[in-house]
């Protein structure tokens, strides 16, 4: 039962949204196939399906490599900062400048790097923009820690490690998921767009923009539809790998919420 | 005419649910003019939630709470009491001057008037030096004096405080006691405390009203009659007398 | 005991433990300064460091890579080193005080007339955002209901690659946008996808803010029996700002990335965006004017950054961090 309370309201509104689309533009229909209604986005998804399919895959494929990889030197890259003091201060506010630079505009210069034609300019876009982030926010999280659970940890002689193990890491957990979820979305934007300028022809990217350039705008929607669903069901199973890692922050959090 | 006359008050909370609560049963509380009244109690004897009732914050389940001879409500809409917390709750974007003009902003006082009832409330609570300074530049019993000095800045009849110096030390707490009881005695003001410190309630009331937990309910009142109150009255076997007194009555609640 | 009366009267112990508190704020405010100063110095040096990286790599690739053509990591798995793929530093550097052929100014003004161009989209686009993510931010914060309905939709927004889609946003600005009372131009059609980019960390942040006051806080406004409006402005949009502000540096930030790409992707000219795809385009005949290009978009995103924590420092700079958390 209180499962379902929770959905019901997204629901009903999701309900409520879509079927204004719909009806607006069934009874306006203002030169209306710029934006498709979602059943003619829909139609266009099941005409093109093979199409769409083959994009998915391979967009899908350059998200979840560049994603695990940006990940993994990002985790990597705090892990190593925040071993030294020095480092961490300095780096640490370097980084957040640098993550104020456009990095998709790099998408040209790494097309020459690594060949027009291949996925893996695509996927190093990718990298590079969910890299800082993750490095950011994990940093953020492994150095934030409350004093006396350290304390508390150094007055049992605890080592270095151990105290990494037992407050620093569970402390940068929520720092940590709350950047993988931004970065999903980002790493799907990052991908399409970097497909615009290079890479596979058969990608979702060309998809959108050929399409758009033939005026074949249901078609266009249908591949940013796909998207859409490649970021969705990642930010789930973020959602999830969040909940089964951290079962005490979700506890808090729902308790925080019924009082 | 009683400041406040609480009659069979109740309050339950999430009435009809599965987390239903019973916070307050049948309470009857009359305050005089002039008194200093302290709530005492263990956790979960709905002191604070009594004195929100007072303040109107929440309404009681049953039964009526009046505050200058009208309904409680009606009092929070006239702005006859000022409130402390336990936290000072300082707006941190505005200057500890502006903090205490904030009251006097809602009620539409022009700024001269508002600035120079400032002055004399930071005066009143020694801080005249302060007046721009930002809350996180002062310690914690400033921050304290301050919201003190906001709650009186309207010269309200009734002071409600609930726990106001729970979290600072001890040293700074007996001086922050000596100031409220000076501050009370200049202002002629009607002063209900919530504290669950024995020798504060004790050193500080005319009243100690002593709660009992589950349901919240008042098991006892103790008069206090100390005379003139000051730093020696803490070493007086009078002063120890009523801490026992407290203590015992206390004791009796818990079991 | 009067004497310890009168010591309360002289030498208050808070107004003494106001004053050892004075000397710390003095000493942070000096290490304010000095990590200005290191921050400033890390850049510099970690710019030279990247430099240095670049001009090694280039440097053994190319040593490597004319010893053994047949080294599958350089020119593969690493990029190539030749002057083609990665032009000489000191070329590019070199390249902002070039005339480039059928131009009349030096590239680096150039470069700052576009980034301008670029600059004015993005803030046009930014201040709608802002404006429509408060305004959803203070619809969700009054009515908890639609906080539940809404919130999941507003996140899902964001899964929607609009940069990726600004030639559409384009052709239906031209025909759908006439209802204004002022001429559509091609440029607002890019400020979109900035508005876009914008609203939801907004909306996110400034509901978080909206709902950070403490319970006391509330209490005390209602204590005063303040309205509605009144709670707003005098402590719920206050006590915003430390939040807002986080999610202006993320907005300001990407809104300058949507409308670089929105520019490239729609054919908007006048901007960096349309300058860094032609001279991608132009690659073979100029590789350095690409990368100075580029090297000019990352200076307006850091200093867009650089503008918004400014503006920050400014206006929430004076409330301590910790008094607010």
């Amino acid at each position: 039962m209180n499962a379902l309370k929770g959905f019901s309201a997204p629901i009903v509104t999701g309900v409520v949204l879509f079927g204004l689309w719909e009806g607006v533009l069934a009874l306006f229909n203002p030169q209306g196939f710029v934006l498709p209604a979602p059943s003619e986005i829909v139609g266009a998804l099941i005409d093109n399906w093979s199409e769409v399919y083959q994009g998915a895959r391979i967009t899908g494929y350059v998200v979840v490599s560049g994603l695990l990889a940006g990940i993994i030197f990002g985790v990597l890259a705090a892990l190593l900062v925040t071993r030294f003091r020095t480092a961490n201060e300095t780096i640490t506010p370097l980084a957040v400048a640098i993550n104020a630079i456009p990095i998709i505009a790099l998408a040209p210069i790494f097309n020459n790097w690594f060949g027009l034609t291949s996925a893996r300019s695509n996927q190093a876009i990718v990298v590079a923009l969910v890299f800082f982030p993750i490095f950011i926010n994990t940093t953020r999280g492994l150095t934030q820690v409350d004093r006396s659970q350290v304390e508390l940890m150094e007055s049992y002689a605890a080592s270095r490690s151990r105290i990494s193990r037992e407050v620093r890491i569970p402390n940068a957990m929520p720092f940590f998921f709350t950047a993988l979820k931004l970065s999903t979305s980002l790493a799907v934007i990052a991908a399409i767009v970097a497909e615009y300028f290079g890479g596979r022809q058969d990608a979702l990217g060309p998809l959108i923009t050929q399409s758009a350039g033939l005026t074949r705008y249901d078609d266009a929607w249908a591949a940013v539809l796909a998207g859409t669903t490649i970021g969705a069901v990642l930010y789930i199973v973020v959602t999830v790998l969040e909940r089964v890692a951290m079962p005490w922050h979700s506890l808090i959090r729902s308790h925080r919420e019924e009082t | 005419m009683n400041v406040i006359e609480i009659r069979g008050a109740t309050k339950v909370f999430n009435p009809g649910k599965g987390n239903q609560v019973e916070a307050l049963a049948e309470i009857d509380l009359a305050v005089r003019p002039g008194e200093f009244v302290t709530l005492i109690g263990p956790s979960g004897c709905g002191k604070s939630t009594l004195l929100r009732l007072i303040a109107a914050l929440i309404a009681p389940s049953t039964g009526s709470v009046e505050v200058n001879a009208k309904p409680a409500e009606q009092a929070r809409l006239d702005r006859d009491y000022g409130m402390a917390f336990q936290t000072a709750g300082l707006f941190d974007w505005r200057t500890v001057s502006k903090n205490i003009e904030l009251p006097l902003e809602l009620m539409g006082w022009t700024k001269g008037d508002r600035r120079r009832r400032a002055k004399e409330m930071l005066e009143l609570v020694k801080l005249g030096e302060f007046a721009t300074h930002h809350p996180s530049e002062l310690s914690g019993g400033m921050q304290q004096r301050v919201a003190i000095a906001r709650a009186l800045s309207f010269s309200p009849a009734l002071l409600l405080m609930d726990e106001p110096f729970g979290a600072l030390d001890e040293m700074t707490r007996e001086h922050m006691q000596d100031e409220l009881l000076r501050i009370w005695k200049e202002t002629e003001t009607t002063v209900v405390f919530v504290t669950h410190s024995i020798p504060e309630a004790v050193y500080l009331s005319t009243r100690v009203v002593v709660m009992s937990p589950r349901p919240g309910n008042i098991a006892s009142v103790i008069e206090v009659d100390l005379g003139q109150r000051q730093a020696s009255v803490r070493d007086d076997p009078a002063f120890h007398t009523k801490v026992t007194e407290v203590r015992v009555a206390l004791r009796k609640v818990e079991e | 005991m009067p004497a310890t009366d009168t010591m309360a009267e002289t030498e208050d112990p808070l107004v003494r433990e106001h004053r050892l508190r004075q000397q710390a704020a003095h000493e942070t405010r000096r290490d304010t300064t000095v990590r200005i100063i290191r921050q400033t110095v890390t850049f510099v040096v970690f710019m030279g460091l990247l430099a240095a990286l670049y001009a090694g790599y280039k440097e053994v690739g190319q040593a490597i890579d004319d010893r053994q053509h047949d080294w599958p990591v350089v020119g593969s798995v690493l990029p190539r080193t030749d002057d083609l793929t990665m032009p000489p530093i000191g070329k590019i550097i070199g390249q902002f005080g070039e005339t480039p052929g059928g131009e009349d100014q030096i590239y680096v003004l150039i470069l700052l007339d576009e980034a301008l161009f670029t600059l004015r989209e993005a803030f046009a686009g930014f201040m709608v955002g802002l404006v429509i993510g408060m305004a959803i931010a203070l619809a969700l914060a009054q009515w908890r209901r639609l906080e539940q309905g809404l919130l999941p939709f507003v996140i899902a927004s964001q899964t929607i690659p609009l940069i990726a889609i600004a030639p559409i946003i384009v052709i239906w600005g031209r025909k759908n946008f006439d209802v204004f009372p002022w001429e559509w131009q091609d440029w607002m059609s890019v400020s979109i996808i900035a508005t876009y980019l914008t609203f939801f960390p907004v909306a996110v942040n400034g509901l978080r803010g909206l709902q950070s006051p403490r319970p006391e806080n509330q209490e005390l406004m209602e204590s005063y029996a303040a309205n509605w409006a009144q709670t707003l402005w005098r402590l719920r949009l206050p006590a915003s700002l430390p939040y807002l502000f986080a999610a202006l540096k993320i907005a300001a930030t990407a809104s300058i990335v949507g409308a670089i790409v929105g520019e490239i992707s729609s054919g908007v000219v006048g901007g960096l965006g349309r300058r860094i795809l032609r001279e991608a385009f132009n690659y073979t005949t100029g590789p350095d004017r690409l990368f100075a290009s580029v090297l000019g978009a990352a200076a307006l995103g850091i200093f867009v950054y650089l503008v918004v924590t400014g503006l920050e420092r400014l206006v929430v700079g004076r409330q301590d961090k910790g008094a607010t958390a």
